[in-house]
C-alpha cells in the first residue's frame, strides 16, 4: 500500500507552510539583525536586512522557484499559533544525478534547542527522499556551526569533505565541511519516521 | 618581473569571441569532454549562444570572475580554457579547466595550464586558497592536479549518475602556504 496518508508537512509541534507575504518579512527582518544567525546561515558577509529588502528577496525567491524548478522552499511554523519560526529548503537539485542540498534555519534564539529543528529536518529529509525521490542529499557547514553538525550526525549524515581553511571570519580561517546522506542510509535509520517524537 | 602569462607549453590569451565560439562549438561535440568537465547532463549550444556567453564572460572584468583561453607555445593553437571564480570575502578561488582539443590530452598540457592558473591565482589575485572538484572517473585529471600540488580533501559519495552507474565527486584544495612552499624557488 502506498503511504500517501502520511502528512509530509505536519510535524508534532511545527508545520511547513508557504511564505506569507503580509506578515513574514517583518519577522525575518528581525532575525537578520542577529549576527549569529546570519553567520550560521550564510557565508556571504552578514548584514541586517530591512523589511523592504526581505520582501524583495521573497519576490526574487518565488520567481526562481517558478522558473528554475531546482529548489523547494518552506517556512517553518509553530502548530500552536502558526507563527513563523524558521525556514527549510532543498536547493541546487541536479535531477539527472538525484542530488540536492539541504538548508535549515530556526530564526530566534529562544526557539532553538527545543527540538523544532530536529522535527523540521526530519520532515525535510522525508520530502527530499520520499517526494523528490533524490538519491542523496548534501549539506555544507562551517566547522564553527556546532549545532548543525550535531543535527546532521544525529540523522546519520557522513562527513565526506573537509575544505581546509575555506572561510575567513573573526580574524582566522575555518574549515568548511560537506556532509552527505544516501537514501538507503536514511531508510534504514528510520530517521524519516514522522511519528518518532524526539526532542 | 616574471612573465605570468607563460608556462612551459602554453600561454594565457583572451580570444576574440568569434575564435572562441568557433573552437567551442566543435569541442562540445565530444561528449566525453563534456562529461569530464561537468556533472550536469551534457548539452549543446549554438555558435551564436557561445559567442554571446563569451562576450559576457571573457570580454569584461568582474572582480570575482577571471576567464581565460590558452594557446600552445609551439603551434600557437587554441586548445582550451581556464576560469577562476573568487569568493572575494573569503579569498578562495574555484577553478574550472578544460583542454577541448583531445589530441593534446595526456601530454602535460593540462598540468601546465593548471600551473599557470595557480600562479595567477596566488601571485596576481592573491587568494588564500584554490579549490576544485572532479569526477572519480577522471584519473588523468586527478594525477595532474596532484602534480600541481592539490590535496584531496574528500569525496561526495555517489552524487553523479553516468551510464547507469553511481560515481563520486572528488574535492581538492591547495592553500597559499602550500603553493608557496612548493614553488618558492621558481618565483
Amino acid at each position: 500500500m502506498f503511504d500517501i496518508q502520511t502528512q509530509l508537512f505536519e510535524g508534532e509541534h511545527i508545520r511547513f507552510g508557504p511564505i506569507d507575504h503580509e506578515k513574514d518579512a517583518e519577522i525575518e527582518s528581525k532575525w537578520t539583525h542577529d549576527s549569529d544567525f546570519m553567520r550560521m546561515m550564510e557565508i556571504a558577509p552578514a548584514r541586517p536586512l530591512s523589511v523592504a529588502l526581505v520582501k524583495k528577496q521573497y519576490e526574487k525567491l518565488e520567481k526562481e522557484l517558478d522558473e528554475n524548478k531546482n529548489q523547494f522552499y518552506f517556512t517553518i511554523r509553530a502548530r500552536e499559533d502558526d507563527r513563523l519560526i524558521g525556514k527549510a529548503s532543498v536547493q541546487w537539485i541536479e535531477w539527472a544525478n538525484g542530488n540536492g542540498f539541504l538548508r535549515l534555519g530556526i530564526g530566534e534564539a529562544e526557539n532553538r534547542g527545543k527540538g523544532y529543528g530536529t522535527q523540521a529536518f526530519r520532515m525535510l529529509l522525508r520530502f527530499a527522499f520520499a517526494e523528490l525521490n533524490l538519491f542523496r542529499v548534501s549539506a555544507i557547514v562551517p566547522e564553527y556551526n556546532v549545532a548543525a553538525i550535531a543535527l546532521l550526525k544525529k540523522f546519520g549524515f557522513v562527513q565526506e569533505v573537509c575544505r581546509r581553511k575555506s572561510l575567513e571570519r573573526d580574524g582566522r580561517r575555518w574549515d568548511l565541511y560537506v556532509f552527505g546522506l544516501l537514501r538507503d542510509e536514511w531508510q534504514y535509520s528510520h530517521a524519516g519516521d514522522l511519528q518518532q517524537a524526539e526532542a | 618581473m616574471k612573465d605570468i602569462f607563460r608556462g612551459d607549453l602554453v600561454r594565457i590569451t583572451n580570444e576574440e569571441p568569434d575564435a572562441y565560439a568557433k573552437a567551442n562549438v566543435r569541442w562540445q561535440l565530444d561528449s566525453e569532454y563534456g562529461r569530464l568537465l561537468d556533472s550536469e547532463s551534457v548539452r549543446m549550444f549554438s555558435e551564436k549562444a557561445i559567442k554571446e556567453w563569451s562576450e559576457k564572460n571573457f570580454q569584461n572584468s568582474k572582480p570575482e570572475r577571471h576567464q581565460f583561453t590558452v594557446r600552445t607555445l609551439a603551434e600557437d593553437k587554441l586548445i582550451g580554457f581556464f576560469g577562476l571564480y573568487v569568493e572575494l570575502v573569503h579569498s578562495e578561488a574555484w577553478v574550472g579547466i578544460g583542454i577541448g582539443e583531445r589530441d593534446f590530452w595526456s601530454k602535460g598540457y593540462g598540468t601546465d595550464v593548471m600551473n599557470v592558473c595557480l600562479r595567477y591565482a596566488f601571485l596576481e589575485l592573491g587568494v588564500q586558497r584554490v579549490s576544485l572538484g572532479l569526477h572519480e572517473y577522471n584519473p588523468r585529471a586527478l594525477r595532474s592536479y596532484e602534480k600541481a600540488g592539490f590535496v584531496l580533501e574528500g569525496r561526495t559519495r555517489k552524487d553523479v549518475l553516468r551510464e547507469g552507474k553511481r560515481t563520486d565527486t572528488f574535492w581538492m584544495g591547495i592553500l597559499r602556504e602550500e603553493w608557496l612552499q612548493k614553488n618558492g624557488e621558481t618565483l
